[in-house]
């Protein structure tokens, strides 16, 4: 019974993400744009929302994301990768510098990991400046090329974007690697290496005791979470055509956070609903955009007090067990909890 | 007398831990023979967590060594101690509180998992099975431990007795050689400790081998082939259950001879002032309560 309705949910959640929205919005591609955004800061978000799962504030994401965005951006222009190419290689680079960074910063617990990270996008966005000869220092990378055709085996499995529609190509690019990234992360939540990730959230000493490599784990969920940062900078820094060192700022990490705070951090799609929630109600407030810094915080500050568990924990009058499912038993990480 | 097999299932070898000025654990040797209980007792503070912490790998000794079937096996990570069939359980109530009962259980088996990480994310059969296992295992290891009527009890809201059972089915899911519980009848009434002492008997007859901290006396005397005694750190007495309760040395350091043991601290603990006294005296009243219960 709950599977038909899980398989139900989601046929209609595809449904209206990859039909009715695009048609809705088919002669609108400002607007398109900006769901394509909010699809790859949902993205972002799902690797702040892991680190969450497994009790670690990561307020360096938007220094991953900046990673993976130079990393496609010098492939492409300065290697002359075909975008495809590029989409991988900036993942990998950026799950192998979070390992780097990881092993050390990881031992961290709870308040000091936090500090720590959150230095990070400064560190990446200093560092971008500082290779003007890779990075072209702070004017940025401009005028990347839009994604060519991508052929396996001579058969054109998505045509060259200059050819087609570029939003609509944008949309369901953006659109697929999301989905790619909730499917994922939903496996990674109900297999077993989700219930690992929950013991280590809640107790990393008994999670030792019984056999479980915590610091792998630890850098594991790490690695994941920058593959999705990597992944979507590097689609976000195509689809803007541009990167700089601007692109992901120390106020998007924060914002990642927010996204995953307000969707909820105990549900797989807390950070999906948050990020979309959010973006596109500011996109409809133009007019409040100067005030945007803080009525985020205000947001922070009032979801905390009033709806700790997120959006997803209130209860609609009709159960919709797809959304509430995944996450298993509310995930407030308890990292102070405990730690000398 | 148990006899003495060349090789102890565990030995720890002249282990001395610093916590700064304090030695904690202080130059303790001992050795447990496979299918052994053996009971570390000694008053609050005498370091008796602290060699359980320092046997299972989760500190690191200062000096001395701890040897696991003949092989040295001091400072590794906690999990790798796991691995070889080293699994100890928290003093303080430890279990993952949001999960329920059996699932505590469950994660608990991860030692046990033939299929990889990946395997499991990509649902091949041997994860499939690998689950299917934990379950019943689980199951098993909960019925066995009274707890099978509360298996889908969301952990948190268990009875403080069912949550120290539960910590010691966490610690037999990791399929332990060598089980160290701390303190596993803290806080139970005196049915529900004859209960838990027949279970831990039971665990031994199924091949592990039980190392157990214990401030209940009259459990230790029932439940123990051995016995090792820490005052301030240094082992002041090993011994059978009846050599333990006419030992001189254990009497003074259970009814704290007041004089002497003043001398002790002023030897050892130098660096500590004035403050300690209180400290001193909440020890030797729970070393009053302690021998109290001695049968
Ligand atoms: N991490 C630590 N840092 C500093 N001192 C510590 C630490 N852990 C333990 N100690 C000290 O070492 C001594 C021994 O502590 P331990 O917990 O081993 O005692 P115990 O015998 O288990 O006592 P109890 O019966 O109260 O559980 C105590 O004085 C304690 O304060
Ligand atoms: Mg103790």
């Amino acid at each position: 019974m709950t599977k038909v309705k899980t398989a139900l949910g989601a046929s209609l959640f595809l449904l209206v993400y990859l039909v009715l929205i695009p048609w809705l919005f088919r002669e609108q591609p400002y607007r398109l744009g900006v769901l394509t955004t909010a699809s790859v800061l949902s993205l972002i978000s799902a690797g702040v929302w892991l680190m969450f799962y497994i009790g670690r504030i990561n307020m360096g994401q938007g220094g991953f994301a900046l990673v993976g965005g130079y990393s496609a951006a010098i492939l492409v222009s300065k290697l002359g990768l075909s975008f495809w190419a590029a989409l991988i290689g900036a993942g990998f680079i950026t799950v192998v510098i979070s390992v780097l960074v990881g092993l050390p910063l990881l031992r961290l617990k709870g308040v000091y990991f936090s500090m720590i990270t959150l230095s990070l996008t400064e560190t990446a966005r200093l560092t971008a400046q500082s290779f003007p000869s890779l990075t072209n220092g702070t004017k940025g990378i401009l005028n990347l090329p839009l994604p060519g055709a991508l052929k396996i085996a001579g058969f054109t499995l998505i045509p060259d974007f200059a050819s087609i529609d570029k939003h609509f190509a944008f949309y369901f690019l953006g659109a697929f690697l999301t989905i790619l990234g909730f499917a994922s992360l939903y496996r990674i939540v109900n297999s077993r290496l989700g219930w690992l990730f929950r013991s280590l959230q809640q107790n990393e000493d008994l999670a030792s005791s019984f056999g479980v490599d915590v610091p792998r784990l630890r850098v594991i969920a790490l690695a994941i979470c920058a593959a999705f940062a990597g992944t979507g900078g590097a689609f976000f820094v195509t689809m803007q055509q541009s990167v700089y060192p601007a692109t992901f700022t120390f106020q998007d990490s924060t914002y990642f956070l927010l996204y995953c705070f307000l969707g909820g951090l105990g549900s797989v799609w807390g950070a999906f609903v948050g990020a979309f929630v959010l973006f596109l109600s500011f996109e409809m407030l133009q007019g409040l955009n100067q005030f945007q810094p803080l009525i985020y915080s205000l947001i922070m500050i009032g979801m905390m007090l009033w709806l700790p568990n997120g959006l997803l924990s209130i209860k609609l009058p009709f159960s919709f067990n797809f959304f509430s499912k995944a996450g298993g038993p509310a995930c407030k990480p308890e990292e102070e909890a405990g730690q000398p | 007398m148990t006899p003495m097999n060349p090789t102890p299932l565990m030995e720890v070898r002249n282990l001395t831990k610093r916590f700064g000025g304090l030695v904690a654990v202080n130059d303790v040797s001992f050795a447990v023979q496979e299918g052994e209980i053996l009971s570390v007792i000694g008053p609050n503070g005498a370091g008796k967590s602290t060699l359980f912490k320092l046997a299972s790998s989760f500190l690191t000794p200062t000096s001395g060594r701890v040897f696991f079937r003949g092989e040295d096996v001091t400072s590794q990570s906690p999990h790798i101690a796991a691995r070889k069939g080293i699994v100890r359980t928290f003093q303080e109530t430890t279990i993952f509180r949001n999960m329920t009962a059996l699932d505590n259980v469950v994660v608990a088996h991860h030692l046990r998992s033939r299929a990889s990480l990946p395997g499991f994310f990509f649902g091949t059969k041997t994860a499939g099975e690998d689950e299917k296992r934990f379950r019943e295992s689980a199951s098993e290891i909960l019925n066995y431990l009274g707890l099978g009527d509360v298996r889908d009890m969301i952990a948190s809201t268990l009875p403080h007795g069912h949550l120290r059972a539960l910590g010691i089915a966490i610690g037999m899911a990791a399929d332990p050689k060598l089980l160290l519980l701390d303190e596993p009848f803290a806080g139970m009434n005196s049915e529900e400790t004859t209960q838990a002492i027949r279970m831990v008997r039971g665990i031994r007859d199924r091949g592990v081998t039980i190392i157990l901290v214990e401030h209940d006396m009259s459990a230790v005397m029932t439940i123990s082939d051995r016995i090792v005694v820490l005052n301030f750190g240094k082992k002041i007495a090993e011994g059978t259950p009846a050599g333990i309760q006419n030992d001189e040395l254990v009497i003074e350091a259970y009814l704290g001879r007041e004089d002497e043991n003043e001398e002790d601290v002023n030897e050892e603990n130098v660096n500590e002032e004035n403050g300690d006294e209180e400290t001193q005296e909440s020890n030797a009243s729970s070393r009053k309560a302690g021998i109290e219960n001695v049968p």
